[in-house]
This record gives structure tokens, sequence and C-alpha cells, in this order.
């Protein structure tokens, strides 16, 4: 009998195993397709996209799309716009994350449940798109009163607030020991002391991963960008660069507001199509997370394991 | 029987024959007194602890909160007053609500709009939630630490693009003929294959009524499932492999040892995961919507309009209408939206804390 239950549950097992193999391969692949073909795009002629021939590799290979790219001013200053924003974005807010995590994972906090409250409940609920954008709007008036005209410094400031963040930070800093706390403190350190010689020290993989998740949502952030700057070119980052182009001179993003003679007069003046330039700037606009995915991706693993918000 | 009540506040002196405070209590009724002082003081000492909250407090303040002072821009026409500022603009009460309920030309599209909200978050619940499940119960087969990791990297990816880069390829991928000047997009030839309508495999997939909501939910999969499997992947992994063994031995095949030891070692995780899909239900990505949109209604079934549109997306489009009330609308539309949000993850958080003792706030 015993033996005959064996074999049932290695049978079973071993179905289930080929399944799981390959859906997960399916999937996989699945996940990587998208960008395989953005790049066997950027590098195919006009006429190889029109017909639908690239499927995993460059057909009829071009490299003046990239070049464009590469030559086009405009995108490099939303470049630089970019990472403007995501250094300082993410600098800005971590700096307030931290100091303000430190200070509601303190017991002796006055008040400390009104405090998380008071940050719980903007998960809860948000104001919406048109109250936001009639405060933003107001934000860039008042900056610009004081001197402040760039419209980078509004999204930079005002922008990219993440709570589940700062919870993170205070779970995590509740986790360190209060004996080390106080052993400090009665060696005479102030309390910013405690903050940098021992809760900073002790919490830095959650510190990186929170660093990690405002890094990468300013990365890639378009909305408010798109709604604030929508006339500002210079100001753009790549994010709305790249849907403005796409919006532009192709015809996938709704067709409607497509110019046919512009699309014509794209075709007469070069030999690549206008999709080979979108993707090539979306290889450009990837590349640097694709450099440090595989160092980033265990932290990122690390961080949504320790996000279980606890009270 | 007095004295033994009385024994920890007064002691009785048995010379002079009375009772008199004892330290202890005159210290508690002197703590007492001193209660509000003494907190002044905690206050004053920890200074350093509050001035670290402000920083963040402002930002909050500012950019989160003053918001929810402008919704009030809903109970008030914003053609009045002062353009700039809801404060002076003149009330109206319930107006703009009873528009959105009961306008013949305004209610359809809100009503679209709250339907689609509901459709998109339902489904994006039904397919998204038990898919990273299934993905971390499939990690666990693969024992090769160097197949898994390869495995994960991959599904991982999607989720560090931006929206715009998924969109920009989710269009092109389901791109159609275009009125025949090129060819369908690769995943289009997929769905041609099972019977697309030509006029959808005209027009594109995606901007399509039909096709819509499936290439929806299918890349919202695309883009979340590996990334969310982590966690569940991290609570399957943590069942000890005794157990297991304990299963097998009394026969249980791989379904009876998902039933009986996975999945009720994996619950509390479930539940919490669970509880914060729902709080955030309602906020369907907007951004991914409103890139996906096609332009304008479009002739018959051949736009996105009617099942893209969300209460967010569709107040954003009302505030760039040329009409300033319906910026009022659309405020009280997504207030609306958010409200029910809110009750929601309230609820779901309520009725997991009673059922099983686990919870979220």
């Amino acid at each position: 009998m015993a033996k005959a239950n064996r074999r049932k549950t290695e049978t079973s097992e071993l179905i289930f195993k080929i399944v799981a193999y390959f859906i997960l391969t399916v999937f996989a692949l699945m996940c990587l397709y998208p960008l395989i073909y953005a790049l066997a795009s950027a590098f195919s002629s006009g006429e190889a996209i029109k017909q639908g021939s690239v499927i995993l590799w460059p057909v009829d290979v071009q490299g003046d799309a990239f070049m464009r790219v590469l030559t086009d001013n405009k995108f490099w200053i939303n470049y630089a716009n970019t990472l403007f924003v995501t250094f300082f974005g993410t600098v800005w807010a971590l700096g307030y994350s931290i100091l303000g995590a430190y200070a509601l994972s303190k017991k002796r906090l006055l008040g400390r449940h009104g405090w998380n409250f008071f940050l719980v409940f903007t998960m809860w609920f948000s104001a919406g798109i048109i109250p936001q954008y009639t405060n933003y709007m107001n934000t860039v008036g008042v900056f610009q009163g004081i001197g402040i005209n760039d419209l980078k410094w509004t999204v930079v400031l005002a922008m990219g607030m993440n709570a589940t963040n700062i919870i993170l930070l205070r779970n995590s800093f509740e986790g360190v020991p209060s004996e080390i706390e106080e052993a400090a403190r009665i060696d005479g350190a102030t309390e910013m002391q405690i903050l940098t010689k021992v809760y900073i020290p002790m919490s830095k993989a959650t510190i990186a991963t929170v660093a990690l998740f405002f890094g990468i949502s300013r990365w890639n952030g378009y909305f408010w960008a798109a709604k604030v700057m929508s006339d500002q070119r210079f100001s753009w980052p790549i994010q709305v660069y790249i849907r403005d182009f796409l919006k532009e001179y192709t015809d996938i993003a709704g067709s409607d507001g497509l110019d046919a003679d512009k699309l014509a007069t794209w075709d007469s003046l070069y030999s690549y199509s206008a999709t080979s330039v979108v993707y090539s700037m979306v290889v450009c606009a990837i590349i640097p997370i694709l450099a440090i995915y595989p160092f980033i991706q265990k932290y990122f693993a690390k961080g949504v394991n320790m996000g279980g918000v606890k009270e | 029987m007095f004295k033994l009540k009385c024994d920890d506040f007064l002691i009785y002196n048995e010379e002079t024959g009375t009772y008199y405070m004892s330290d202890e209590q005159k210290v508690r009724d002197e703590t007492e007194r001193n209660r509000w002082k003494n907190t002044g003081w905690t206050v004053l000492k920890d200074w350093r602890l509050y001035i670290m909250l402000v920083p963040m407090l402002i930002v909050y303040l500012l950019w989160k909160y003053l918001p929810m002072y402008e919704l009030m821009g809903c109970f008030k026409n914003p053609t009045t007053g002062d353009t700039m500022h809801v404060s002076t603009y003149y009330w109206t009460g319930l107006k703009y609500f009873s528009t959105l309920f009961t306008d013949k030309i305004i209610s359809p599209d809100f009503w679209m709009a709250f339907r689609n909200t509901f459709t998109t978050a339902f489904y994006g619940l039904l397919f998204g939630f038990p898919m990273p499940i299934i993905l971390a119960l499939f990690f666990n087969e693969v024992k090769s630490n160097v197949v898994r990791s390869i495995m994960q990297v991959c599904v991982y990816l999607p989720k560090f693009l931006s929206t715009v880069i998924v969109t920009s390829l989710v269009l092109v991928l389901f791109r159609g003929t275009s009125m025949g000047t090129q060819s369908i997009g690769i995943v289009s030839t997929v769905f041609s294959w099972f019977g697309a309508d030509s006029a959808a495999l005209n027009n594109g997939l995606v901007q399509t009524t039909q096709y819509y909501r499936a290439i929806y939910i299918i890349t919202d999969l695309w883009e979340h499932a590996g990334y969310d499997s982590i966690v569940f992947f991290a609570a399957v992994i943590a069942v000890s492999p005794t157990s297991y063994e304990a299963a097998q031995i009394d026969g249980a095949g791989k379904m009876a040892q998902m039933r009986y030891v996975v999945i009720p070692s994996i619950l509390s995780t479930v539940v919490i995961m669970l509880i914060m899909k729902i709080g955030s239900l309602l906020s369907v990505g907007y951004e991914k919507i409103y890139l996906l949109l096609g332009e304008g209604r479009g002739e018959g079934a051949m736009s996105n309009y009617e099942v893209a549109h969300t209460v967010s997306t569709l107040a954003n489009e009302w505030s760039e209408a040329d009409d300033k009330e319906f910026k009022a609308l659309g405020t009280a539309a997504e207030m609306l939206n958010n409200l029910i949000g809110m009750i929601l993850v309230i609820g779901a958080n309520k009725i997991a804390r009673t059922a099983s003792d686990v919870s979220l706030y």
C-alpha cells in the first residue's frame, strides 16, 4: 500500500514539475520578448518594419535611427533632466523619509498613533487628479514667486511621495534593539548621531531598497511631469519626450490626431521608420536600468518581503 | 476591613491614633498634579525628535493634504470668483453631484467610467491576484538555484519598465494594418489565427472595444505577476520540508500536498496581499489607461473610449475641457470613486481582522 502511494505521489509530482517548468519558461520568454523586439526594431529598416518581417533580430540592418537619437540634442537635454530629477528627487525623498521614519519609530514620541494615521491616511484616500493638478500649478506659482523658475524643482520637491516606503523604513528602525541606542546615549551621542551612526548603518538593506524604489519611480515618472510641464520642452524628462515623439510621428498611439502628410513626408525623407527612432530612444532609456538591474534585483526581493506592514 | 482597603495610601500611626498619607501616595499625587507639566517636559526634552518629523509633515501637508482642501471645489462653481483660488468660488451645494447622476449628457459618461473602473479593477483582481501565487508555487518546483534565478530575473524585469515604454511596446505589438499601409503587429498576428475581427485587425487591437480589456489585463499580468510572486515565493519556501515528507508518506499527491500543506501555511501572506490589492483596487493605473486611450469616441466599435475610460481618466479629460464647470464635475466624480476605495480598504481590513487575526493597519 505504502509503495503504491509512493508511486502515485511521484507521478503527480512529475506532472506538476513538467507543467511548472513549461509555464515558467514560456512566461519568462514572454517577459523578455518585447525588449528583444524593441532592440531588433531599432536597427531594422523602415520597409522591414512596415512588412512586419522583424521578429527576433534586425532585418535590413541600419544604424541611422540610433544615430539620429544619439545626435539629437533635445533628447539628451531631456535625458539630463531625467538624471537630475532622479538624483535630487531620490535624495530629497529619502532625506525626509528617513528623518520622519526615525521619529515615528520611537515609542516616546507623543501622539505616535496620530502621526502614523496622518501618513497612512494618504494611502487610503487621495484627492484625485484635478485637485492635485490645481495644487501643483499653485506650487509652481509660489516657487516662481520666490525665484525658483525651473519647473524641474517642482517635480523634485512636490512629487513622488510614498507612504509605504516611510513605513518600510519605520519598521526597519523599530527592529534595531533599544539597548544599542541607550548605550550610545550614555556615551553622549545626540539624537542625530544616534540616527546616522547607529540606525542608518544597521538598516542599510532597507534604505538601499527604499532608495531604489524612489529612484525607479522617478526615472519612470511620466504623467505629472507631462501635465505640469506640457509646454516646456527643455524641462521634460525622457519619458515625456518618447511619448511625444511616438504621438507626433507614428500612427500607433491614437490615430485620429495624426497628420497623414507628416507620415508621407517622413517616408520621403528617411529610409528608417519613426518606430525605429522610438525604439532607439526606448533602448537608451532602459540601458541604465538594465545596467544596475542585476545588482539591485536581490534588494528588491528583500524589500518586498519586508513590506508586511505592521503597527 | 477598612485598614486593608486603605493600606496602600494611608498608614495608621498607633501613637497618635491617626492616619497619615504614605510616601508612595504623595509621589503619586505629585505626579498626577504634574502630569501636564511632565508632558511638556518630555516633549521639550525630545524636541529634536519632533524637528525630525517636521520636513515630512510639511511635504505631506503641502502636497497631499492641501489637495484634499481643494476638494471643496466640487461644491463650488469654478466660473465664479478668482480663477486660481477655490476658496473664492461661490457655493453651489450638491449641484454637480446631481448633474453627475441625472444629467442626460453627463451622467451616461460618468456611469460608463464608473462601471469601467469597477470592471477593470474586478478583472484585475480575478486574474492578477492568483497568477503570482501560481508562479510562486511553480518556482518552488525548480530546484536548481541557477535556473530559478535566471527565470526570476526575466519575470521581474517588466516591472521596472516605465509605463510609457510598456505602452509604446504594447501599441506596436498589437497594432493594426492602419488602412493597409503596414502589416499587423506580431501579437495581432496571433489574435488573427484565432479569428479576430478584420475591422479590429485593421484599426489596431488596443483601439477596439472588444479586445481592449483583454489586452489591458494581459499586459497588466505581464508587468506585475512576476514581481508580485516574490512575496508569495518567500512564504512558500518557508514551508518546512518535513511537512512535505509527512504528507508524502500519507500518500498525498501533489494536489493534496498543495491543499493541505502549502496553502494553509501561506494563507496569512495571501490575506495580507489580498487586503493590499483591495486597498488599491479603485486606483487602477490611470497612467497606463491614459496612454492607451485612443483619441475621441471613434466610429462604431472602433474605439476603446467606451471600455477604457475610468473615473480618473475621465476627470482628467474633463479638466481640460473649455467649460470650466467640468472641473468641478471631475473633482466630484473622482472624490466619489476614492471614497468608495477608502471604504473598501477599511472594510477589507476589518473583515480580515475578525476572520483570521491578520490585518494590515
